[in-house]
């Protein structure tokens, strides 16, 4: 019954990503403003518009330039980028590991210390620290996470205190793990985007466990308020927690986007920024798919340990 | 539960003052007070600030960086325009995007989730399904993956802004619609062969709003952030205009040295997302039966 359960789940996410292929292709194909034009700028004569539509195959029918994109995309052939005319994977490749890096230090990061703040909210519940906590993540969660970016670029960087590079760009031949002085601040910036939303998600769904029928029995049956938390209280809230944890590290994927920009930090986020730039459309797929592989992803492994966690949702 | 009034009365239950009553209870917060007062004051500063602006927001009237001082308050930019004159100008842009966004992610999320939770069976099953492979495509990508094509203009940005919106609402209103579709006046509609859009609209619609409304507050959030983004990376709002994201854009290379052209605007957006949020915070504190939820005022 697990199984079965789990096994529709992952159905359901392969379903999920071959409908997102298709509104990426149909986005890139079917809107006016077709690839070959958008290369050549509109003076190009019709001649050299066709010229490159027979090149990129653009002049075959739709399904069938789809089916051979989606191919190319199962084995990791993403065609040549139409600026540098060099394979797609092998420009995407190492921006790919770069935001890895990041995506991975900042949940490494933000999961437990979020957990850790929620938990320490709900135990003060209206007094002290979480009154205090409280209020800081409510101011803090209302600001766009490149704005707060930037505040850190100058209080860090440049105008208060000089101790870290603004930008995160290295060296070519280089990676950021050679140079963890350029991670620091997006990571922070990510971490400080995140923590309001997740550490208050955990804070109530903690104090509503505590409020709960079941933590209330152990209580009176005499278990100590230690254990109740823990083993009772902790693991009810911890459903939502996960959700919510998905939820984040998706959205890093997205909001990465424009903190990678803010610190031109050598991720997909730039490489799709510089890619809108350059109308490199094969890119663009590729990047824009990588993206809802991710997210979805992460849902799907949530929706899993959801369902191992709870007993009443194997159903 | 059980409601002994006759049937008749029940839809008579949400009066327009219990809608007067949840603003004045939200307004009990301090955190909403607040909110509405900065929200105020970035109107006032949005709407207001090109008449007062002392110069033309794209004429070149000095040196680039020139220091702040008597002539310029805050300084010039990059291109030696004044960067005053440009902040009153830059906010009516990202505000009435970000409202306009907002309101159409409210209108097609809400309809498909009002939709999917009083149809309940397959279509449910196939709008929430469709729901979810947009919401793989976070916003900022969806529209620079579109802009790449159509170019940025602001009218495409804020339709796929509003767009992006759509999954997160339709969720939202679904888990708050479906609450309401078993209820007493919404199953005596239905027995009195009612019109599925008229319950959807005079039954479920009105019992929602306030849920909706905290959802829609967060979509204006969410709709700063993306739009201002979008900006400041250089596929929203274009120059020469004058813009507070594009503000950012333009002068962030001179941060080290000239930091009031990127900090002001930078907190002209952080306030104006601020505000809302801290509105949206207050009434949704208002929902959660007060103090239980939130704790603190």
């Amino acid at each position: 019954m697990l199984w079965r359960t789990i096994g529709l789940r992952l159905l359901l996410g392969v379903v999920t990503v071959l409908a997102v292929t298709v509104l990426i292709f149909a986005a890139t194909n079917v809107l006016p403003g077709d690839a070959a034009r958008a290369i050549l700028g509109r003076a190009a004569t019709p001649q050299a518009v066709a010229k490159l539509q027979a090149e990129m195959g653009l002049d075959r029918p739709l399904v069938v330039q789809y089916l051979s994109w989606l191919g190319g995309m199962v084995h990791l052939d993403m065609g040549r980028s139409l600026v540098t005319r060099g394979p797609v994977v092998d420009l995407i490749a190492p921006r790919f590991g770069n935001s890895l890096i990041l995506l991975c230090i900042t949940s490494a990061i933000v999961l437990p210390l979020s957990l850790a703040t929620g938990i320490a909210m709900a135990l003060t519940k209206g007094r002290g620290f979480d009154n205090i906590a409280n209020t800081l993540l409510i101011a803090l969660a209302g600001i766009p996470e490149f704005i707060v970016g930037i505040v850190l670029i100058v209080l860090l960087s440049t105008q208060v205190l000089s101790v870290l590079p603004p930008t995160s760009m290295v060296p070519s031949g280089q990676t950021v793990l050679g140079n963890p002085q350029v991670l620091v601040l997006p990571v922070m910036t990510l971490v400080l985007a995140i923590l309001p939303y997740l550490s208050r998600l955990v804070r109530s769904a903690l104090i509503d466990a505590m409020a709960s029928e079941y933590v209330v029995t152990a209580r009176l049956k005499g278990l100590p308020e230690r254990q109740v938390i823990v083993r009772h209280a902790l693991r009810n809230s911890l459903l939502p927690a996960i959700q919510a944890s998905a939820l984040s590290l998706g959205y890093i994927l997205g909001g990465a986007v424009v903190v990678e920009f803010i610190f031109q930090y050598p991720g997909m986020g730039t490489a799709l920024r510089d890619a809108v730039g350059s109308r490199d459309l094969l890119v663009i797929q590729a990047v824009v798919l990588i993206f809802a592989c991710g997210y979805v992803l992460f849902n799907l492994a949530a929706d899993v340990l959801s369902i191992i966690v709870t007993p009443r949702l194997r159903g | 539960m059980v409601d002994m009034a006759s049937p008749m009365d029940i839809p008579a239950e949400r009066p327009k003052r219990a809608w007067a009553a949840t603003l004045r209870t939200a307004f009990g917060y301090r955190r909403t007070r607040i909110g509405a007062a900065i929200t105020l004051a970035i109107l006032v500063i949005a709407l207001a600030g090109p008449f007062l602006a002392p110069y033309e927001p794209s004429a070149f009237i000095s040196k680039p960086f020139a220091k702040p001082g008597a002539e310029f308050w805050l300084g010039t930019d990059v291109r030696g325009r004044d960067v005053l004159s440009r902040l009153l100008y830059g906010g009516l842009a990202v505000v009435w995007m970000s409202v306009a966004a907002a309101t159409i992610g409210m209108i097609l999320g809400a309809s498909v989730g009002m939709l999917a939770a009083y149809s309940r069976g397959w279509l449910a099953e196939v709008l929430m399904r469709v729901m979810d492979v947009f919401l793989a495509l976070p916003t900022i990508i969806l529209v620079l993956m579109v802009v790449s094509l159509l170019g940025p203009q602001k009218w495409l940005v804020v339709v796929l802004v509003g767009i992006s919106h759509m999954p997160q609402v339709a969720r939202v209103s679904q888990g708050v619609a479906a609450d309401v579709a078993g209820r007493d006046f919404v199953l005596f509609a239905e027995a009195l062969n009612v019109p599925r859009w008229k319950i959807l609209l005079r039954e479920i619609l009105p019992n929602i709003m306030t849920p909706l409304l905290v959802e829609y507050g967060i979509r204006i959030v969410w709709s700063i952030a993306g739009i201002a983004a979008l900006s400041v990376m250089g596929y929203g709002i274009q120059p020469p205009e004058a813009d507070w994201g594009l503000l950012i854009n333009e002068n962030r290379g001179r941060l080290a040295t000239r930091p009031l052209p990127v900090l002001a605007p930078a907190i002209l957006i952080a306030l104006f997302a601020l505000g809302v949020n801290l509105m949206a915070e207050g009434l949704s504190a208002t929902i959660s039966g007060v103090a239980r939820k939130t704790g603190a005022k």
